[in-house]
Order: C-alpha cells, then sequence, then structure tokens
C-alpha cells in the first residue's frame, strides 16, 4: 500500500531522532519533508544527507504541500499552540510531541485503539509516556487513589525546550496520570541528574491502592503491561518489581533508549518519538483504508 | 560595624529532622519566637520547599497554605520566604506564597542546573518577591561551574545567589574558593547554607562570610537535614563576637531555640555515623531519614546505601534510589551467603 506522507517540523533532538525511526522501521509512512526554521544544526545536515526534502520555512513550508497528510509537532508547547488550528484548517493531522495539549493524551499501550478519531494527539511527556502504562496496570487490579510518579533523566537529554519550561512537563504529566492513567489524583516530579557517564532514564512510580494484598495480581499486570510498551520502546524495563508497604506500591522502571540518534542513555527522548511513531503508524492504516474505500468506489 | 542577614530555615530545612511533622501550630509558635528576636527572614514549608509533601519525599503534617497561613498570621517584621526546587514546584506554588505575603522565594536547582530555574525566577520577580537563586551540592561542581551558574540565576533576575553546601562535604577553604570566584563574578550579593555532617557548618559560614557573603543561613538548634544547619543562635553569638550585626537579640533567639524548638525535636541533633557519613560520602542530606527505613526494610547497612548513593553521583531529591539501592544491595548479600552455603 502507498505509504502517507508526512512531515516533521523542529530538527532538534527529538525530530532527528523520530525521522530516523520513520525511516528505519516505518510501514506506513514516508517523511516528505523535514523543516526547521534556522539554517544549520545536525538533523537537518543528516536529513539532507538521506535524501530526505527539507525547510527552514518551518511550518510554511509544511501548509504549502497538500500532499502532506500527517504532521509531528517537535517544537514548543507555544509553537504548536499557534501551528495547531493551522494544521487542522489545512486538514493536515498533528501528531504533538510537546506539552501543548491540544488534542487529547495519547499513549499507545493504553488508549491507542479507542481514540483515534481526532485531528490532534498529544504524546504527552517523555515521563508520561513511560509511568503511565504503569499506573494504569496497577488501576487495573486495584483503584488507584493517588499516583505519583519521578522521571530522573540525565542533564545531557533534557533539551532547552524542556529547560525552559519545566512546569509544564510536571503539570501535563499529573493530569495525563489521572486522564489516561485512571488515577483519582496525580502528581508528577522530574529530576535532572548531570553525572557522567549520563545515567538511563529511570522512573519511580507510587500508587496508594485500595487493595494492596493483591500485590501478585498486580505484578502480573505490571509484568503484561510492560509487554505491551516493548512492542514499540524495546528498552523499556520493569528495574523494580512492585512491592507493597501499606497501601503503597512502588515500582521503577527503566527505559534505554535505541540509539537511532541520540544515544542509548536518552531513553526519556526515545519512548516520546518511539510513541510518536506508534500513533502515526496507527492514523497513517485509517488514512489509507478511507483512500482505499474511496478508490473501491 | 558590617552587617550580614540570617535566613533562618528551621520551619524548613528544620523540617527533614522531623520527618515533615511540625504542625502549622509548631511553627506559629517558633515563628513567633524567630520574630520576637528580629531575624531578618524566615523560611517555611516542607523540607524540600513548596509541593514536597509527596510519597517520595514524605508527607507533611499539613498543607503548604495551612503552614502560609499560621506564619503569616504571626510575622511582624520577619519577612516570610518559601523554597522552590523546580521539577518539584511549580508556578502556582510561588503564587500561593505571595498570596499569603511571602516576601521571598529561593529558587534552588542543583549546582549545574540553574536554567531551569529561569521561569520561577522570572515569575517571582514579577509578582514583586524577592527572588534568590540557591545552587544545591556546590561541592559536586567545580568552581567555574559553580560561577556559570551563579551567572545565569544573576542573568534571569535573581536578587542574590546562594552557594549551598546540602551535602554537608565542603571543607572551609572549598568555601572560600567557590564564595569569593562568585562574588567576583556577579554584582549581586551572595549567601551560603551550610550543613554539619563534617562538624564545620558554623565554621564553614564564617569562611563565607569573611570571603564576601553577606547572607547566611540558619536553624534553631542546628535543626536540619542530615546532620542539620549552622545553628542560628550561635551564628549569633559568633557574629556578635565578630562585631558584624545580625540584628537578632541574643538572649532572645537562645530562648527560641531552647523553650520553642527543643521540646519539639524527635532525637537530639548530632552527628551521628549516618549524618558523618552523608558528609563524608557527598550525598543529599535529606537521605538520612530514607536511608535508616530502607536500611530496616531490606536489612542493610544503611551506610553502605550512602556510599553508594555517592558513588552513584546522586543529586538532591532523588529520594527513590534509595529503595533500589536498598534492594539491590540485600540481593547481593543473599547471593553471597548462598555461595558462602554452597562452599
Amino acid at each position: 500500500m502507498k505509504k502517507v506522507k508526512a512531515a516533521i517540523l523542529g530538527p532538534g533532538n527529538i525530530g532527528t531522532d523520530l525521522l530516523l525511526k520513520i525511516r528505519k522501521g516505518s510501514r506506513n509512512i514516508e517523511v516528505a519533508l523535514f523543516a526547521g526554521i534556522v539554517e544549520g544544526g545536525r538533523g537537518l545536515e543528516l536529513a539532507r544527507k538521506m535524501g530526505v526534502p527539507t525547510s527552514t520555512k518551518g511550518v510554511e513550508a509544511i501548509l504549502a504541500d497538500d500532499s502532506i497528510k500527517i504532521v509531528f509537532e517537535a517544537t514548543g508547547a507555544r509553537a504548536h499552540l499557534e501551528n495547531a488550528p493551522k494544521y487542522r484548517k489545512a486538514g493536515k493531522i498533528a501528531i504533538d510531541l510537546t506539552p501543548a495539549a491540544v488534542g487529547p493524551y495519547l499513549v499507545p499501550a493504553i488508549n491507542m485503539d479507542t481514540n483515534l478519531d481526532g485531528d490532534n494527539f498529544n504524546m504527552v511527556t517523555c515521563g508520561g509516556q513511560a509511568t503511565i502504562p504503569m499506573v494504569a496496570a496497577v488501576n487495573q487490579v486495584t483503584p488507584v487513589d493517588y499516583a505519583e510518579i519521578v522521571a530522573t533523566i540525565s542533564s545531557k537529554s533534557a533539551g532547552p525546550g524542556t529547560r525552559a519550561n519545566i512546569d509544564e512537563f510536571t503539570q501535563t504529566t499529573a493530569r495525563a496520570i489521572v486522564t489516561v492513567g485512571g488515577a483519582k489524583k496525580g502528581r508528577a516530579i522530574i529530576l535532572l541528574n548531570p553525572a557522567e557517564p549520563p545515567i538511563m532514564m529511570r522512573n519511580t512510580v507510587y500508587c496508594r491502592v485500595q487493595h494492596p494484598e493483591r500485590i501478585a495480581e498486580i505484578r502480573e499486570s505490571v509484568a503484561r503491561m510492560a509487554e505491551h510498551v516493548r512492542a514499540y520502546v524495546p528498552g523499556y524495563r520493569v528495574r523494580l518489581e512492585p512491592i507493597a508497604d501499606g497501601d503503597k506500591i512502588t515500582l521503577m522502571v527503566e527505559v534505554e533508549g535505541e540509539g537511532a540518534f541520540l544515544p542509548k542513555y536518552a531513553g526519556n527522548l526515545d519512548i516520546i518519538t518511539a510513541a510518536a511513531m506508534a500513533t502515526g503508524e496507527k492514523v497513517a492504516e485509517r488514512l489509507q483504508a478511507v483512500s482505499e474505500l474511496r478508490t473501491q468506489v | 560595624m558590617t552587617s550580614i542577614r540570617i535566613i533562618d530555615a528551621t520551619l524548613r530545612d528544620g523540617m527533614h529532622a522531623v520527618s515533615h511533622q511540625f504542625s502549622p501550630d509548631d511553627m506559629a509558635a517558633i515563628a513567633t519566637a524567630l520574630d520576637a528576636a528580629g531575624v531578618d527572614t524566615v523560611e517555611i514549608g516542607h523540607g524540600d520547599g513548596q509541593g514536597g509533601s509527596t510519597f517520595q519525599y514524605g508527607f507533611a503534617k499539613a498543607s503548604d497554605e495551612d503552614y502560609l497561613k499560621a506564619v503569616s498570621s504571626v510575622l511582624t517584621r520577619s519577612k516570610l520566604d518559601i523554597l522552590i526546587i523546580p521539577g518539584i514546584a511549580t508556578e502556582p506554588d510561588i503564587e500561593l506564597g505571595a498570596k499569603y505575603g511571602a516576601k521571598v522565594a529561593r529558587i534552588a536547582t542543583h549546582v549545574t542546573e540553574a536554567d531551569i530555574g529561569a521561569q520561577h525566577i522570572a515569575f517571582a520577580k514579577s509578582l514583586g518577591m524577592e527572588a534568590i537563586g540557591f545552587l544545591m551540592m556546590a561541592h559536586m561542581a567545580p568552581v567555574e561551574k559553580v560561577v556559570e551558574n551563579a551567572k545565569l540565576f544573576e542573568s534571569y533576575g535573581a536578587d542574590m545567589v546562594y552557594v549551598t553546601d546540602s551535602a554537608g562535604a565542603m571543607l572551609p577553604w572549598e568555601v572560600t574558593e567557590k564564595v569569593s570566584a562568585v562574588k567576583a563574578a556577579i554584582s549581586q550579593p551572595v549567601g551560603f547554607h551550610g550543613h554539619n555532617n563534617l562538624g564545620l557548618a558554623i565554621g564553614n559560614t564564617i569562611a563565607a562570610v569573611q570571603a564576601g557573603a553577606s547572607s547566611v543561613d540558619g536553624c534553631l538548634c542546628g535543626l536540619g537535614a542530615g546532620s542539620g544547619n549552622a545553628q542560628t543562635e550561635v551564628l549569633a553569638a559568633v557574629f556578635d563576637r565578630m562585631h558584624i550585626e545580625t540584628g537578632i537579640d541574643l538572649y532572645k533567639i537562645m530562648d527560641a531555640a531552647e523553650d520553642e524548638v527543643r521540646p519539639r525535636m524527635h532525637q537530639p541533633q548530632a552527628i551521628t555515623k549516618l549524618g558523618l557519613s552523608i558528609g563524608w560520602a557527598g550525598v543529599y542530606g535529606s537521605f538520612l531519614l530514607h536511608a535508616v527505613r530502607a536500611g530496616k526494610k531490606f536489612g542493610v547497612d544503611p551506610r553502605d546505601i550512602l556510599v553508594e548513593l555517592g558513588r552513584l553521583k546522586t543529586v538532591g531529591g532523588q529520594e527513590d534510589l534509595i529503595i533500589d539501592v536498598a534492594s539491590r544491595l540485600a540481593a547481593e548479600k543473599e547471593q553471597k551467603i548462598h555461595v558462602t552455603q554452597g562452599q
């Protein structure tokens, strides 16, 4: 089947990693444009070397091309708030890797199949992609009254966008813990560690649950969910199996990056680009099915 | 006579020593005594600052708002101060403080990560607050890095920059070197926050003042994370002997410590073997009680946990790693036993 054309806006770490992932493994998507707003930088250069069309005219270049059906936004929250209505008007589907949260939160392991009707999907945050599946896994066994996640990432893997607006990370993640993870209340903390060599992304999930005695089932549920996540993030591992302490469940997950563009320690970036690509594949499948139907008519 | 500003953190850093269990009434009573003794600034809240009440850091007895309400209603001249650790606290936490009259916000980041505090400095300033950049774990970075990050804080609009020895791991000459370098590099005043794990809190604070710091932290009875902070009443006496004005009434500050804080302490603030291990290994002071609990739960020596955390170059806030390290050490220990039994 013909691949669906997509654009990536934002040639930084995230955008470039996504480009490499799609080129390496996508069944349904072709990157038809890789766009930024300034000349230079490793991302644009790499894209050109691979023969991917590039532009420094940013969003305008994407809007000018009608053949582009999907846009991956890898800029910042502010930029996406401005761009989202433009994509909509141009009939393009946006997959948003910023914490702008224009569209509903999407975590592939949890709500991808039920949630694909809109035209804008938000990938929450890296910490959200890593931990919300675990909150949902616990919540499937026993109601979670409160979930708290702590994401620790290496300083080197936190780009200027994350650093300038770190509040967006905690606030967006906390909201998605509730809306997607199913907890009644959510809280998120992010820590940066500058150690050399850089540490791998690690996440701690705490849940206050109604039935901590069902720990054996919780462990099974968590192991199953980790399998689901591994389907699109191979380096996703449960580092500390759930343990119960009173009504508190504690577990830890670690994310080793694929090492496509970014080093392996940058699992935090890997997991969000992997989630975006998994979402893109589904969206593209749907678009292909629609166009197939039209052809038949 | 020169003068020094003292920021008392009994009701914030001191909260670590009581597992964040001071009640709003406790805080109001201690704050009343600090205010009466003439302390310039009083910092309050959970030990890990606003929003710190979590599984990760331990839940406080009351909400941030209840503490703010209780203390703001009793202060007559001391300035109210809140601690904001970006990644834990967010702008609404600063707004809440401002609503209850907080005049000072200290924006605390790891010594190499000042840029994550830019938005909070700007936000506090926009609310008319004094914003102080607080460089934690200053022992972990070389002088150039400390200076670079102090300059970043200044560039965001910070009114002062603190060199913070969160692990109580700095030696006096290191304090001199780092504080004087920061002092020479920025035009805003410089502050110092010391811990006592190596018994150097007072000595380091004096070194900082001699190197040009014009604001220093203390806690009544030396309360605080790890082996506690520089003891406020001792600082008041020492500075008086040095002919440095603090604005503090010595008898009243001694009474505040003795009558209001000591009866509320959970254990004497001493340099225990664990506190000493923290200073020696250079790990975050608030890991102490968490390491004790994890050691008990997993049957390992908490000192081994702390030393391993130092080897892993953990930073402030990584309390979750304590469980991870403890469980790993326990597993290794078990394996060793099996090996021995097999022989």
